[in-house]
């Protein structure tokens, strides 16, 4: 670290949260205490913040919250678990031990796979959180990371057809996860009775300090023509440039990301900005240099104005990346070509160049769980017990059995049918939906987000019907709330939860998530929502050229402009 | 100030506990008039070292005048039943002229005993034929080697009990049969008393003032009537009594078990505004309560009868319908119902039943009375019906609250018994009238229960050991509501106990609250069903043993509320094991350590 000032460095009275990371001793605080009281099931002060750095958030049923409070009950909390998994690839010995846990210890009995291309269990109570740590321990899952001011779990492309390609790219996800995790033995200690080692040596932490970062950070790993991942909703994305089917280095990107605040026009959703390309060499140094560069610079005074975009803006493109050529000893070499044509997932089967068979599964909402004739959690489970492969978590919230050899294809997928996890009415729309958790657990939610989406979906398979487009499908996400899990700011048609039933319904992305869709109605109800699009659908099928998507069709219609530089047009 | 020679706010207000230690040994076996002696002896002593002397335990303990008898009224309450009708006792014994002496067994010296001339004993049984708390004593020493000859003694024994039960009223029948062996003269023939004790009580009692008259006749005129013991001192006289209960009206019965609980507990507020009551901490609260609709209705059909048929009950004429909703028991199952509804139908299925007792209290304890009926329909008059049934006798909750802090409210925490059984619903009488079929700002027949064998220490500075799981937690939110008001220096612990955390955990943000502002220091938790090995009260009180006794040692009082039949006799023995390992202790001192806690107001229960 660079001991003289930058004048890149806010000054001001640091946020609360800053206080908070120094007092932790190294991401420690008095989490242990907090697990001895058996007087609430939740976690007090600081510790409510700091087992997000350990992969969960305490969360209560907010359905029932006063009904609780009537009850002279304190809310029913209980953590979120978010486990790390790096480019979402998980054994299927792996999947039968979070099946089991998830069964026997959760409040809700289902996994959640998420958009972050991991699993979530939700509704763990206190008494059982440690021996969920040392279960995921004993089968090689933890969740350092996952959450908090740190770099999170690190995506990685879902692309089971270019399977050479993918080993090489998702050894890559997981060096780059490992290389920026914490190195405190905070998690060992607390969670999986790890021995106290003493240390004197500071800083504890040499790449994200001591101090961790100002803000969450977000990594992935792409293989174009696929955008699985949406790389303009990451801090720090790998763009794979392959020779010949062999990864020779990364484009990369660095500054992309979705949250934003209500009402607070410095807050704004942005896309990433291209730094250039670099070798497999400089890879981790690069990524380091990256981190590093946010973690000096990055805002602490103002947490809302603090993530890796808002340095980006507020210091210059080209003096960030100065200094993380400066840090990494590594000159941007010329952006090699690249292209995005897709992000949504190809389900069904395909054969990789492997000659193994994959076979991507379509779980609505990522949420696993047996419904009443759709017994998807033991469907998973089955496959599980006889699969030789692996499963992959893509960040649509989907799963792919891969590596499937040729002689296993009919029993799988005789499993699949026989579980409801293939289900052949599915329909576009369906599948190009997407919507984060939201309510009834999230604390963050304002509106319903998973619970509204399959109705939501319906209806919007009625309007495209009416319009003579059922084969059609929008790009259509929800998110309960403006800090982006469900990716609303990629999506052609976005919500974002404003107040119970309310939205503000945004307009005009692209169906490969490089536009960011611009705000048309601001907090409308459901049928306002259902209303508007009657009328812009029913206009798309008469006015569109061609294929014309709809994202774009909205642009060229003038329906909506386009946001191009979102610093300064998002809100005009 | 409370008049007993071995009070126990002496420890904590006046000696220490060593010197309180060393004056009870060495004034143990003394007898009344040494005590006298001894007390004025030591008053002396105090006015010589100067300043004010309150005024002395003996003084208002002097024996009644010279020859004239007095009639020794002991009671072993566990409810206030038996406590009542000594009482009743001693009024009429005032009304005929006669010295009489009031003394709760907790605080009667047993080898007293043998110098009574006339003694009245009126004793509850509970539980498995257990003798009350205060009885205990007492009732080990008359059926021990020690008892004395009681061969100028004469007596009569009003037992109380419940006749469901497999040994109704066996510690009257003890003390009876102990009494008698030891050479004492029975005045009147026993009575034992069911749960419509009153109008036997009643003509009991004169037959013992009747019987009193000819060894009474020649004493004094001004008859005095001493009363003894903080039992009967600390009680306020009420203006609304059970026979006279306030109309209070209902504000509120809020469940405050979570939404997967298997239990529905409810926290009852009930105004008692503008009706001057006024209770303590302890104290129960007495709910007269309406049978359910559905249930009176069940009884009418599944009979036959009509119900506005016109019925006497207790002298008074009313319809069938009004009877069985207001003034009869029809829930909980007694062996005098079967005998009278049998009777009256000549069911021949119950005739058979009834020749095997052990069976037949089985079936019982299964069912309500009506399933009785269901089981074994028949044909009977509409007063027939009424006549099978006992009074409907109001049903006591040990109070929720502390008027320090809710004033003219009081508040109960009511387990709502409702299940399903034979295919029908069940529920119970009073907890359904007060969870279901009371609205909101309904009227509700109560009144107060005084309960002086369960207080909080006198002395502020007293640390308090509470266990109370279940429901058994509501004399506790009293307590810790009274002690915050009094800001109370004196050191908390409570252990709860019930099935889940997330579900059962009675009142749990209050008890959050109390622990951050640090007037409750410990809590200790068992959630039974939360592991997979059951963890109870008991359990938590061994693993705190230690400390647990350290309390103890430090003059802490231990109180217990809640499940008489197990949990009660389950904190007592961790109790003696505890008293055992770490007072270093056989297991008889460490039982009698429990009985000197008891005698001291220690150890105080409130069981049911």
């Amino acid at each position: 670290m660079s001991n003289e000032k930058s004048p890149f460095i806010v000054e001001g009275k640091l946020a609360d949260n800053e206080r908070l990371k120094r007092e932790s001793n190294n991401l420690r605080g008095t989490i242990e205490t907090d697990l001895k009281d058996d007087l609430t099931g939740g976690f007090t002060a600081d510790n409510f913040q700091l087992i997000r750095f350990h992969g969960m958030y305490q969360q209560d049923d907010r359905d029932i919250r006063a009904e609780r409070a009537k009850q002279k009950l304190e809310p029913l909390h209980n953590v979120m678990l978010r486990a790390r998994l790096p480019g979402g690839v998980i054994t299927p010995d792996q999947w039968l031990a979070i099946d089991k846990f998830a069964a026997d210890h959760t409040m809700y009995g289902s996994i959640r796979l998420t958009t972050r291309q991991t699993f979530q269990f939700h509704g763990v109570l206190k008494p059982k959180i440690k021996s969920m740590h040392q279960m995921l321990n004993k089968v090689g899952i933890d969740s350092i990371a996952t959450a908090g001011d740190v770099n999170r779990n690190v995506l990685c492309t879902s692309n089971p057809v270019e399977s050479a390609l993918h080993v090489e790219a998702y050894a890559w996800a997981k060096k780059i996860s490992e290389h920026l995790l914490p190195k405190t033995r905070a998690y060992a200690e607390i969670w999986l009775d790890g021995e106290r080692v003493e240390t004197t040596e500071k800083p504890v932490e040499p790449i994200l300090g001591d101090n961790y970062l100002p803000r969450k950070f977000k990594t992935t790993v792409v293989i174009p023509p696929q955008n699985d991942v949406d790389v303009h909703a990451n801090d720090l994305n790998f763009v794979a440039i392959a020779e010949n089917g062999k990864l020779i280095g990364f484009n990369v990107l660095v500054g992309g990301g979705l949250a934003m605040t209500h009402g607070d026009k410095s807050t704004f959703p942005r896309k990433a900005s291209d730094f250039g390309f670099i070798g497999l060499d400089d890879t981790l140094a690069v990524a380091a240099a990256v981190v590093t560069t946010q973690r000096d610079w990055g805002n602490r005074v103002n947490r809302k104005n603090a993530k890796t975009k808002y340095t980006l803006e507020r210091v210059g493109v080209d003096n960030f990346k100065a200094e993380v050529e400066k840090r990494a000893g590594v000159t941007f070499g010329e952006t090699r070509p690249y292209e995005f044509t897709t992000r949504g997932d190809s389900f069904g089967w395909v054969e990789g160049i492997d000659g193994k068979y994959h076979l991507t599964l379509f779980i609505e909402n990522g949420r696993i769980l047996d419904y009443p004739g759709k017994t998807l959690k033991t469907g998973c489970a089955e496959i599980a017990k006889i699969h030789t492969g692996d499963f992959r978590l893509t960040a649509n919230q989907n799963l792919i059995v891969a590596g499937v050899p040729a002689e296993d294809k009919e029993k799988i997928e005789a499993l699949a049918r026989e579980h409801g996890l293939i289900a052949p009415e599915t329909s576009n729309q369906r599948l190009d939906s997407m919507a984060c958790v939201a309510l009834p657990t999230c604390p963050l939610a304002m509106a319903e987000a998973e619970r509204y989406l399959p109705d939501a979906v319906t209806e919007l398979e009625g309007l495209l019907a009416k319009h003579g487009l059922a084969d059609d499908s929008i790009i259509f996400r929800v998110t309960g709330c403006p800090n982006g899990c469900g990716r609303a700011m990629l999506a052609e048609v976005g919500l974002v939860g404003k107040g119970p039933g309310k939205y503000n319904f945004h307009l005009g992305g692209d169906r490969e998530g490089t536009r960011i869709p611009k705000m048309y109605r601001e907090n409308i109800s459901e049928e306002e929502i259902m209303a508007e699009l009657d009328s812009l659908i029913g206009r798309w099928a008469k006015e569109r050229n061609g294929n014309e998507s709809f994202g774009d069709y909205v642009i060229r219609a003038e329906i909506v402009a386009p946001v191009v530089d979102s610093a300064r047009d998002f809100y005009e | 100030m409370s008049q007993q020679s071995n009070n126990p706010s002496a420890t904590g207000a006046v000696l220490n506990e060593q010197q309180f230690n060393a004056i009870t040994q060495a004034i143990s076996g003394l007898n009344r008039d040494q005590l006298t002696w001894i007390s004025g002896y030591a008053a002396g002593m105090a006015a010589a070292q100067g300043g004010a002397v309150a005024p002395t335990a003996a003084s208002a303990v002097a024996p009644a005048q010279t020859d004239a008898p007095t009639l020794t009224i002991l009671f072993g309450s566990q409810t206030g039943n038996a406590k009542g009708v000594a009482q009743q006792c001693q009024s009429k014994a005032e009304e005929a002229g006669f010295n009489s002496k009031l003394v709760s067994m907790a605080d009667y010296k047993p080898r007293s005993l043998k110098a009574e001339t006339h003694v009245a004993l009126f004793v509850s049984t509970h539980g498995e034929g257990d003798a009350p708390d205060d009885a205990i004593e007492l009732h080990e020493f008359v059926s021990g080697k020690k008892a004395p000859k009681l061969s100028n003694t004469k007596y009569a024994v009003l037992g109380l009990g419940d006749s469901s039960y497999e040994f109704f009223c066996q510690t009257g029948k003890d003390f009876d049969e102990r009494l008698g062996k030891l050479g004492g003269t029975e005045l009147v023939a026993r009575a034992d008393c069911d749960v419509d004790y009153e109008a036997q009580a009643e003509s009991w009692l004169n037959d013992l003032i009747a019987s009193l008259k000819d060894d009474f006749s020649a004493a004094a005129p001004a008859a005095q009537a001493v009363q003894t013991g903080s039992a009967v001192q600390g009680a306020p006289e009420q203006a609304y009594t059970k026979k006279a209960p306030f109309t209070a009206t209902l504000l509120d019965a809020q469940k405050i078990t979570g939404r997967d609980s298997v239990k529905d507990i409810r926290h009852i507020e009930i105004s008692l505004e503008d009706s001057g009551i006024t209770y303590k901490a302890g104290d129960a609260l007495g709910v007269w309560f309406k049978n359910a609709p559905s249930l009176v209705e069940a009884f009418i059909d599944t009979l036959s009868l009509d119900g506005d048929a016109e019925v006497t009950v207790a002298d008074a004429t009313c319809t069938l319908r009004e009877a069985l909703s207001s003034k009869l028991e029809l829930t909980l199952s007694y062996p005098n119902f079967i005998k009278a509804y049998q009777a009256a139908t000549g069911s021949e299925s119950l005739a058979a039943m009834m020749e095997d007792k052990a069976k037949l209290r089985t079936y019982m304890a299964e069912r309500q009375l009506i399933d009785i009926v269901r089981d074994h329909p028949g044909s009977l008059t509409a007063q027939q019906l009424v006549e099978a049934f006992r009074p409907l006798t109001p049903r006591l909750y040990s109070i929720a609250s502390s008027q320090t802090e809710v004033e003219d409210e009081v508040h109960l925490t009511v387990a709502h018994v409702d299940y399903e059984a034979f295919g029908h619903r069940h529920q119970g009488g009073a907890s359904g009238f007060l969870c279901e079929y009371l609205e909101e700002s309904g009227e509700v027949d109560v009144f107060v229960e005084n309960n002086d064998h369960f207080r909080l220490p006198d002395d502020a500075n007293t640390p308090v050991i509470m266990v109370g799981p279940g429901t058994g937690i509501a004399p506790f939110r009293a307590f810790m509501q009274e002690r915050d008001a009094q800001d109370a220096e004196g050191k908390n612990w409570l252990f709860f106990g019930n099935p889940h955390f997330t579900q059962d955990f009675l009142y749990q943000v209050e008890w959050q609250g109390y622990v951050k502002d640090g007037l409750l220091d410990k809590i200790t938790l068992a959630f039974s069903r939360d592991q997979e090995e059951k963890v109870y009260v008991q359990h938590r009180l061994l693993e705190h043993g230690k400390e647990v006794y350290e309390w103890l040692q430090q003059g802490a009082h231990f109180y217990v509320c809640g499940d008489a039949m197990y949990m009660a006799k389950d904190v007592e023995n961790a109790l003696i094991s505890i008293v055992q390992q770490y007072g270093e202790k056989s297991e008889a001192d460490a039982k009698a350590y429990l009985v000197e806690l008891r005698k001291a107001k220690r150890y105080q229960k409130d069981v049911y």
